[in-house]
């Protein structure tokens, strides 16, 4: 067959050195870029303090990051297909609540009453993807609007006083017994969810309805299944933090998770790579940007610096992050470092 | 995947792929169509040219579903039809390719390629992307018809202009579109890219199993590219010849006259 119609481009150079390799591999592998940095926090930390490097502290970093990632994972899917939750830390509280008071006071067996308190998350988001779907209301503000809804639900039903969650010893074992079973299902959760996002035709529906909606919707995706979707797996993704995080500390509280946790796993996300505007995301990289987070929250600790420069630096992590992702963008798309291997 | 069948019903029957007769169409009191009838033989290209103005969005965008016509009958392989909606013409085969409109460019070639037809495998409704299959499949479907891009792993969004165009051709002749319309396809593109798009559809014109309707501004480019040209003006078919019969010099003086006409009337 003719092959002259071409626009061949020259393959690239190889005098390409060791530094341009690795900055065409960090400019490739999205994920490589956020684990040279993480990389570089541990040492920083682990030469400035000596008691960072321990396996107490490998604990709390886990711990810390458990519930985080498990929301990152759902964010990073709506982020992905062009929608954000903000809701989804008020739902990490009311759906413990509702799985409280359906062992409690309605009297269901405890995994019933978890199915129960997922499903009330996965209801949050149906609502949240229908209005944002079909009434066309900004996500931003459905879900700025559902999360003072479910806050507000959440301290009258609970009458705003911590409980002890329900369930005997088997199920604290399994649900969320300290140190490490949360961690366990934050594990499988990324494991998922990386191959729902990288392995499945709802990913790649996902990444399309992001990356041209009109363009997916005109091919066929259903994008307003892809969307709602979405929203009902980052609620649900929630609450099943909520459940297991507040077995693990064995407290549920009106007030746990909210805006700070929502905005963690946002700002995971985005350092970890995924782009605000649609498109393209990865569920590892997010979860090594909770990793970050989660160090340099430690790292801070142990150095006595004040909680409050903490917010300082998440700040800037989060504006270098997002402008480093944009540059990298351009980079790859103008195809310098990018070569086609 | 000229299939030996639907060449043997296309020589032997050989309805017309789009057979439109007297289509109207006015937005309000401007007449954008008035009274056109055009046809498209199977595996022919036809270059549609004419001014700004002179109609062949409002017929492009007829054909594909996206405007009813006031008057005036489509038949698609000898069917009367009356298109509903871009998806009901797409589901008859037709399919207008825009540059820009339809790829995802943070996807692969190949994924691409698959959009919305993906191979999978798996066991029951437990299914994978077959990732595999898709890659050779796009590579030797690509290589058939003559489009070369730098790598099927590589993102769109790294792919220049020309060659975005020629996978989205290819999107739509390896899917179930059998009438292609190409919206400008060699707008705003340099001679490079151009001369990609120019070859593809050279040799997607060597098939029987595709047809296609060239909306094009440059008469070279018509003359070359297709079997048969149609020229409009202000509404109406004012000419109709094969390109072998005509001329670059006759087009532009039919041009010049029709607005004589237009400008003495």
């Amino acid at each position: 067959m003719a092959q002259a119609a071409t626009n061949a481009q020259p393959p690239l150079p190889q005098r390409a050195g060791f530094g341009r390799r690795v900055a065409a591999a960090l400019v490739r592998r999205r994920e490589a870029s956020i684990l040279v940095i993480l990389l570089a926090l541990i040492a920083y930390f682990s030469v400035r303090t000596d008691a960072f490097f321990g396996t107490d502290n490998a604990q709390v970093i886990a711990e810390f990051s458990a519930p985080i990632a498990i929301i990152a994972a759902g964010e990073v899917m709506l982020l992905i297909c062009g929608e954000i939750d903000l809701s989804v830390g008020m739902v990490f509280a009311f759906s413990t609540w509702i799985f409280y008071f359906a062992n409690t006071d309605w009297n269901l067996p405890i995994l019933l009453a978890v199915v129960l308190g997922l499903l009330s998350g996965s209801l949050v988001g149906l609502v949240n993807g229908l209005i944002t779907v079909f009434l066309r209301v900004p996500s931003f503000i459905t879900t700025l609007g559902m999360a003072y809804v479910l806050n507000g639900l959440t301290l009258n039903i609970s009458g705003a006083f911590p409980v002890e969650p329900p369930g005997g010893h088997t199920f604290f074992r399994y649900f969320g017994a300290p140190p490490y079973v949360t961690v366990y299902w934050a594990l499988g959760v990324i494991v998922v969810m990386t191959i729902l996002l990288t392995r499945t035709r709802w990913g790649l529906h996902t990444v399309a309805t992001g990356g041209n909606l009109l363009g997916a919707s005109e091919s066929g995706v259903n994008v307003h299944a892809i969307k709602v979707g979405n929203f009902v797996l980052c609620s649900t993704l929630g609450a099943l933090a909520g459940i297991i995080e507040s077995v693990r500390i064995d407290t549920i509280q009106a007030l746990q998770g909210g805006f700070p946790l929502m905005f963690y796993a946002v700002a995971a996300a985005v350092i970890g790579g995924t782009s605000l505007f649609g498109g393209s995301g990865t569920i590892v990289g997010a979860a090594l940007g909770v990793l970050v987070l989660a160090v340099l929250n430690l790292g801070f600790t142990l150095q006595g610096i004040s909680a409050y420069w903490f917010d300082f630096v998440l700040g800037i992590a989060i504006i270098v992050s997002m402008a480093l992702n944009v540059t990298l963008e351009r980079i790859r798309q103008s195809g310098r470092l990018g070569g086609a291997t | 995947m000229t299939e030996p069948a639907q060449v043997e019903r296309a020589q032997a029957e050989a309805p017309d792929a789009i057979r439109v007769e007297n289509l109207s169409k006015s937005f309000g009191v401007v007449r954008a169509l008035e009274d056109v009838s055009l046809h498209l033989r199977p595996g022919e290209v036809l270059g549609l040219i004419g001014d700004n103005g002179a109609g062949k969005s409002t017929l492009v965008k007829i054909l594909t579903g996206f405007h009813k016509p006031d008057s005036g009958t489509i038949h698609v392989f000898g069917e009367e039809v009356q298109l509903k909606s871009v998806s009901h013409a797409r589901s008859l085969g037709i399919d207008t390719v825009f540059q820009d409109l339809a790829l995802v460019p943070g996807m692969t070639v190949y994924h691409n390629m698959f959009l919305n037809r993906e191979a999978t495998r798996g066991i029951g409704p437990i299914r994978f992307l077959n990732n595999r299959v898709m890659k050779r499949r796009s590579r030797e479907y690509l290589e058939d018809i003559g489009v070369r891009v730098p790598s099927i792993d590589a993102e769109v969004a790294r792919m220049s202009g020309g060659q975005r165009q020629a996978i989205a051709i290819a999107r739509s002749t390896h899917s179930d579109a059998r009438i292609i319309l190409l919206d400008e396809p060699l707008a705003a593109m340099g001679a490079r890219e151009g001369a990609l798009i120019i070859e593809l559809i050279a040799e997607l014109r060597k098939r029987s199993d595709v047809s296609m309707i060239v909306i094009a501004h440059n008469y070279v480019h018509v003359l070359e590219l297709c079997d048969r040209v149609n020229l409009l003006h202000n509404g109406r078919i004012v000419l109709d010849k094969r390109t072998d019969e005509t001329t670059v010099e006759e087009l532009t003086n039919i041009v010049a006259a029709e607005y004589r006409v237009a400008s003495t009337a």
